[in-house]
């Protein structure tokens, strides 16, 4: 093959300096791994969707759950996930104007940009682990039943979600903690719930004001109330107490939307993490003239894709997670 | 790489006069549109929950449509591929496009028909 070219320079093939479609190698590959990578959340928003179809009348109500704002007390449906949101487009743009100065060779600029796209990142990441841990750690709390269904209280008088230690009774009882010098095999006790069912059941029977809300959604976007009644009837199949959520137990409802919840936007903020990380890395090469001496500031354009990419995905995550 | 920028968005409704500009006239934009999202999402209207178009609620529609429009100009504008040639442009969007729709469609057929097992089946979940 190599005789059949004439020219001194490389061939394509080779790596020569042959532009297909007009993009560099570097951008090129970033794009194809940009497809590859949407495709993969594609996949987990669809099993989202999946799993959400199957207990379409069931599934929790995003804006019930996601409901403070850090440093406030109070429900604040979606205001902090908008703000979320709003930060990580704001450090796209500044990310956008980075790629905007480099074509110009403003290296001061672009240092400026890239240092604000890093701060914009830090913080998503943070509110994200924060997201989390109020998730993890819970609200109200609930109980779950024989078949793993949650049963949520609400206040009949106001129609507001009442909190266990709201209404619970702690009944006197002693309760032996197993230490570490009493036995051979110690295996720590782990977590143990604020009360057991049956405190919480004593307490339901003495306050009248409280009723049971199932999983089920009813005609008007609701979950639904029983009535006293039935909530009683309801009770006798509560197996134990769930306060927060993990992968086995979920007091918002359906175990799966947790599941779901830590597995998609985990793995978009591990993207998230990965693109600050790699946006660091480059602020340092801008810093130190890397890109000036080589008379191009296409590396910033190549991360810039990355991390709009990231910007891109958690626009879906948010729709399906907290919107629809 | 691509150092003239087309300057135009809206289909050339709205030019600017500099990429820095687009930029911020594009993160306005982008903005208007999460507000909107987010403020029908509070107040969820009556007349929009209420209605159903092809078996979803026409506001989870209005949600859909809304963010393939950020999605939109996050692509065209921010990662530039309105400046890239149209033939990498449509490699890069119509994969996806195409896959992810044919995934969904099944998905969430076979997950509808699941659901229709679990409600008339003699199948008993809810206890």
């Amino acid at each position: 093959m190599n005789s059949t070219v004439t020219s001194t320079k490389e061939n394509a093939w080779a790596g020569g300096d042959n532009q297909p479609l007009g993009a560099s190698y570097g951008k090129m590959m970033m794009w194809f791994f940009l497809v590859s990578d949407a495709l993969t959340f594609s996949g987990f928003l669809a099993a989202y969707g999946f799993s959400r179809f199957k207990f379409i009348e069931t599934w929790p109500i995003a804006d019930e759950v996601f409901t403070h704002v850090p440093f406030t007390h109070g429900s604040y449906p979606m205001i902090y996930v908008a703000l979320m949101t709003f930060i990580l487009i704001m450090s796209s743009v500044t990310m956008v104007l980075a790629v905007d100065a480099g074509h110009k060779m403003q290296k001061n600029k672009v240092i400026w940009y890239m240092f604000l796209t890093v701060i914009g990142g830090a913080i998503f990441v943070g509110s994200q682990a924060w997201e989390w841990n109020t998730f993890i750690k819970g609200d109200k709390g609930a109980l779950e039943t024989k078949g793993g269904r949650i049963l949520q209280f609400v206040k009949a008088d106001s129609g507001e979600r009442a909190a266990l230690k709201d209404f619970a009774i702690t009944i006197p009882g002693e309760r032996v903690e197993h230490e570490n010098k009493n036995g051979v095999w110690f295996y720590d006790e782990g977590y143990v719930p604020s009360y057991s069912v049956k405190e919480v059941v004593k307490g339901f029977k003495a306050d009248s004001n409280i009723l049971v809300r199932t999983e089920t959604i009813n005609e008007e976007g609701h979950k639904t109330l029983l009535s006293r009644e039935e909530s009683l009837k309801k009770l006798e199949s509560a197996t134990q107490v769930v306060e927060g959520a993990n992968l086995i137990h979920n007091e918002y409802g359906s175990r799966l939307f947790g599941d779901f919840f830590f597995f998609i936007t985990g793995f978009h903020g591990f993207h998230v993490l990965s693109g600050v990380i790699i946006n660091l890395i480059i602020f340092f090469n801008v810093v130190i003239g890397t890109y000036e001496r080589r008379g191009h500031y296409e590396m910033v354009e190549k991360v810039g894709l990355y991390w709009h990419f990231v910007d891109l995905v958690w626009v879906f995550v948010f729709t399906f997670f907290y919107l629809v | 790489m691509a150092h003239e920028h087309k300057l135009e968005i809206f289909r050339g409704l709205l030019k600017f006069k500099s990429n820095t500009q687009k930029i911020w006239g594009v993160l306005i934009f982008l903005s208007l549109v999460t507000a909107v999202e987010v403020v029908l999402g509070i107040i969820k209207p009556e007349s929009l929950t209420g209605t159903s178009v092809l078996g979803m609620k026409l506001l989870n529609w209005i949600f859909i449509i809304l963010t393939l429009v950020k999605a939109y100009y996050i692509a065209w504008d921010f990662m530039h591929l309105r400046d890239e040639k149209s033939a990498f442009r449509r490699a890069l969007v119509w994969t996806p496009i195409f896959l992810v729709i044919y995934l969904t469609f099944i998905l969430l057929t076979e997950a509808d028909y699941i659901y229709e097992v679990y409600k008339d089946g003699f199948v008993t979940w809810n206890f």
